[in-house]
């Protein structure tokens, strides 16, 4: 192995506190036999190049991950996204995925819940607990975590436009089980760009969103230190149909946005920054997925450090948590999807990810079933465990393809971004479509070549079977009587409330919207007294105005 | 595979709150690049406002588009709009993330046809056709 | 008159919306019950309403715009039409008649008629197609009808020919697209619309319009060149205040009618063409020769034109 001043300054510094706080799973690693498996592989010589574009891992520029030890001081988080019908019977689901091993939660929310309706709302009909839990007023968050002890797990929730008013409910819960704000871990998906070009759950029109976002990133700066603000997302970029390195762009170019919006209003950029988390796809194609993850991380690092002039490490690291593609999965033998999700999940580890969802075989045909979501995570488990990736930092730098192929990643997401900035930017970019045309464009195309067979998806286009009855899986359903239980508990709340405390306090809401002030201890007051989501996002309605496409 | 150069009209629409429209958008795409012209409400929409839609711009087919699973409560509602405002004539199809045992069910209240996932656009385009030329047919004899 | 042309004039008095929607297909289509129909159109109403184009560039807000043209119209209780207009896609000759996204929040108002159309790649027909659908959609009862266009070159052309006033809608940032419209589509407009004026360059935008509208400004005095940002419905009121004051001038001045009956003569020429076209194509099939055009054009005429019945 070569020497080299930089390499030794690394081992003194980074790698020794690394291993310091977080020791290894394992004093050594050993292949079977006893060839060892280094921790590091390194090319023979480490010349400037090798130290502009790659590094060591844990140092700028993060090519090779975020940590000095990567999985060998222990694994991604294994978070399996997951929520529907009413709070208790999601509470059920999460305790039996933290008795199987699962190390983080991922709530899912409805559709009227993501939106800010109540389910009583008529814009609510047949939404209720279909895509994920229904949440109206604390209540509902109080069941979704009974039991569940919060300063041991980490919680996603993947929550976007009304934000704001999930995180006080989640606040306030873990105030009533005594765990003050400031142990709480987890990440709020509290992305509302993307919504706009990809996902759909907008509520209020660009600028106030932004200015929701901006409060949370304040309040929790000081309130919250533990927790991840923002998990800025490219997932859906992606799954709607964009590139790889559009997935990058949009995603980094929302980023930037985040990040002008918040030291516009006067935050300080390693105060906020290191609460940045990011959220990527993982899609079949393995190459070019390691690629991307790195390329993004390293793009990530070079934006924050020489166009924010970030100084902590922290706030140039891009941490992420990842998805194997949704669209990916075929309704056609199912069984399939397990290997699709291996391959891609494979990636998402390979490129270094901090946290991940595997899909199950059963999500083309609708909600996973137990048994399903169990493979999906064995799948996990069995990377971690069986496949010897996680032995090994970043196995696949140097490859001349890799490096080959993150480079141009890079350098296409770059191009991109500056034509968004050059077209006035993200918002600008949304509201005349841009964005918008260049993803359903490469969604076109993709598509196109499905239907022509020219690319190949095994069992649909090509390799069909006929199934007969083996494509009847049992399936999960979501009884329709949900959303009339979940509507009728809402209003035993209403009954049972203080009514003019809680109108007094939606007017303190407004009234806190209706000038610059921070809004998340308004709508903690609020939340407290069992005001409900939709009552909520309707102050804020009547305030910011709705956004429409 | 148009009847007289008149353009088949249809309407594709998302009730409901799901989000997700690469399928509806590929689809009103496909059928674009296939001579029809196309009306796409975005996303959404209720079924009240779909129809009236529909109906205003005089479509010969709605197309229904929904993943969120809420397609058998969202679906025939508009099946029922339609009627409501007297365009019980106008076929409705639907697709999207839809259980087989679902389909019949849809089927029996009023929809024409329904694809799930893997449906190749060449079958879904004909669908369309043929219930376009269905609509003219009908109409032409009144 | 045919007993479909009964019942669809019998649905537009009662502003049924299926009546609206049938009744410009049977145009668009050209069925036999169109023409019946459009003779029998209340001519008061078609006098009265006021035609209002709407063009611009891509991405410089038009749609957006005339959505909240529509919400400001609506709080003062007309009833409005609206024609959007798309192009046909020349290979398949289809279209995706996407403007009406923006306009669907006014889905299930019954005083809102909309009515997308494509161009259908006819020269001259879009203009007889919309100027129907302009006549049935005054005769429903709308007060005023926005024609929106995303199409470029010819097609604005025809709309604004359509158009009792025209808007021509830009935003900062669109300087090449504004350089290469000096010619043609911005001498024909009566209103500037600058679009997105919280951006940056919207004031140097302005002067610079104000000075192409000099000439225009000695007509009257209203205001030409207006600042808007459509997606916070700022500007709209004044917006649609100077248009009315400029229609009321049009209609006193005379110019109005002047208008009208220019676009009515077009109309007519385009229909004169669309019957002609499809007779001496064939009379060229049967005659193949390989003579001067012109020549040739002028036998052809003279050997056919008697034949001609419309």
């Amino acid at each position: 192995m070569s020497t080299h001043k930089k390499l030794t300054d690394w081992q003194e510094k980074e790698l020794a506190a690394s291993l310091n706080r977080f020791p290894e799973r394992k004093e050594e690693f050993f292949l079977h036999g006893n060839t060892e498996v280094p921790r590091l592989a390194l090319p023979e010589t480490i010349d400037d190049d090798y130290l502009e574009h790659l590094g060591f891992p844990g140092q700028y520029p993060y090519t090779r991950g975020v940590q000095p030890t990567m999985y060998r001081g222990r694994f991604w988080t294994m978070r399996q996204y997951a929520g529907f019908s009413t709070a208790a019977e999601s509470n059920q689901r999460y305790r039996y995925l933290l008795r199987q091993g699962t190390t983080g939660l991922s709530v899912a929310f409805d559709l009227p819940t993501q939106i800010g309706y109540d389910s009583d709302d008529a814009m609510s009909l047949g939404e209720v607990g279909k895509v994920g839990v229904a949440i109206d007023t604390l209540a509902d968050m109080e069941m979704l975590f009974d039991d569940i002890p919060l300063e041991k797990i980490s919680t996603s929730m993947t929550i976007n436009s009304p934000a704001i008013v999930l995180l006080a409910m989640y606040v306030v819960v873990a105030e009533k089980q005594g765990i003050p704000a400031d142990k709480l871990r987890g990440t709020i998906q509290n992305d509302v760009l993307k919504e706009y070009v990809a996902r759909g759950t907008y509520i209020f029109p660009p600028k106030p969103s932004l200015g929701l976002i901006t409060d949370i990133f304040q309040w929790c700066s000081s309130n919250m230190p533990l927790f991840n603000t923002i998990s800025i997302s490219g997932y859906h970029i992606r799954e709607a149909g964009s590139t790889a390195a559009q997935e990058v762009a949009f995603t980094l170019a929302n980023g930037i946005t985040y990040v002008q919006t918040a030291l516009e209003a006067g935050l300080e950029i390693d105060q906020f920054a290191r609460r940045l988390a990011f959220f990527f796809n993982a899609s079949s194609n393995l190459l070019e997925e390691i690629a991307k993850f790195r390329a993004a991380r390293r793009l990530w690092a070079r934006i924050m450090k020489n166009r924010f002039e970030a100084k902590k490490p922290a706030s140039m690291m891009m941490r992420f948590h990842t998805q194997t593609a949704g669209n990916s999965l075929a309704a056609q033998q199912i069984d399939n999807n397990i290997v699709r999700v291996t391959l891609q999940a494979l990636a998402a580890v390979l490129g270094g990810t901090q946290s991940l969802h595997t899909n199950s075989r059963d999500e083309a045909l609708s909600l996973p079933t137990e048994s399903s979501v169990m493979t999906a995570l064995r799948t996990q488990q069995i990377i971690a465990h069986e496949s010897g990736v996680a032995d090994t930092v970043d196995p696949f730098a140097g490859s001349y393809y890799i490096e080959q192929l993150t480079d141009s990643i890079e350098l296409a997401a770059e191009e991109l971004i500056t034509k968004i900035e050059q077209n006035g930017g993200v918002v600008s970019c949304i509201e005349d479509g841009f964005i918008q045309r260049q993803i359903e464009q490469a969604a076109y195309d993709y598509q196109k070549e499905i239907e022509s067979g020219e690319r190949v998806i095994v069992g649909v286009n090509k390799f069909q079977i006929d199934e007969g009855d083996r494509n009847k899986p049992e399936l999960l359903r979501v009884n329709p009587e949900v959303e009339e239980a979940q509507v009728n508990s809402l209003q035993k709340v209403r009954r049972e409330r203080d009514e003019t405390d809680v109108q007094n306090r939606l007017a303190a809401v407004q009234q806190a919207a209706e000038s610059d002030q921070n809004l998340m201890e308004p709508i903690i007051d609020a939340v407290r007294a069992y005001a409900s989501l939709g009552e909520i996002c309707s102050v804020l309605r009547k305030v910011f105005g709705e956004y429409r496409d | 595979m148009n009847s007289q150069n008149n353009p088949y009209r249809v309407l594709i629409g998302k009730p409901g709150l799901d989000g997700h429209d690469r399928g509806a958008k590929f689809i009103a795409r496909a059928l674009r690049d296939e001579g029809f012209e196309v009306i796409y409400t975005g996303i959404r929409r209720t079924a009240a406002e779909i129809a009236a839609t529909a109906i205003q711009e005089d479509v010969d087919v709605v197309g229904l588009s929904s993943l969120s699973g809420a397609h058998l409560r969202l679906f025939p509602e508009v099946v029922n709009e339609l009627e409501t405002r007297g365009g019980a004539d106008i076929p409705v199809l639907g697709g999207g993330v839809i259980p087989e045992e679902d389909i019949d069910l849809l089927l029996k209240d009023g929809l024409s046809a329904i694809f799930t996932p893997g449906t190749p656009a060449s079958t879904i385009i004909r669908s369309f056709t043929e219930a376009c030329q269905q609509h003219r047919d009908h109409d032409a004899q009144k | 008159m045919t007993p479909r042309s009964e019942t669809l004039l019998a649905g537009l008095k009662r502003h049924d919306p299926r009546a609206i929607g049938r009744a410009i297909s049977a145009v668009e289509n050209n069925e036999e019950a169109a023409a019946d129909l459009l003779a029998a159109l209340d001519q008061d109403l078609i006098d009265k309403v006021l035609v209002l184009g709407i063009t611009g560039p891509p991405g410089a807000g038009k749609s957006t715009l005339t959505s909240s043209l529509i919400k400001t119209l609506r709080t003062q209780n007309q009833r409005v039409g609206i024609i959007a207009v798309d192009p046909s896609s020349p290979i398949s000759g289809g279209a995706i008649l996407g403007d009406r996204i923006r306009m669907m929040d006014h889905a299930l108002d019954p005083d809102v008629v909309v009515r997308s159309m494509a161009t259908r790649g006819r020269l001259g027909g879009l203009c007889a197609s919309a100027g129907a659908a302009v006549r049935i959609m005054a005769a429903a009862g709308c007060e005023i009808i926005l024609i929106e266009t995303v199409g470029v070159g010819q097609s604005e052309m025809d709309i604004i020919r359509l158009a009792d006033i025209t808007l021509m809608v830009l935003a900062p940032g669109f300087g090449d697209d504004i350089q290469a419209m000096k010619a043609g589509l911005l001498e024909v407009a009566d209103f500037l619309v600058v679009n997105k004026s919280d951006l940056p360059g919207s004031d140097a935008l302005c002067m610079d319009m104000e000075q192409i509208f000099l000439k225009k400004q000695e007509e009257t005095t209203i205001a030409r060149v207006l600042q808007t940002v459509a997606s916070e419905n700022k500007g709209i009121a004044d917006l649609l205040e100077a248009v009315n004051k400029f229609a009321e001038f049009l209609v006193t001045s005379g110019i109005k009618e002047t208008r009208r009956s220019t676009a009515l003569d077009a109309e007519t020429l385009d229909w004169i063409l669309e019957i002609l076209r499809p007779r001496f194509m064939e009379a060229m099939k049967n005659n193949p020769e390989k003579k001067d055009p012109r020549i040739r054009a002028k036998e052809l005429i003279h050997k056919n034109f008697r034949n001609i019945t419309p």
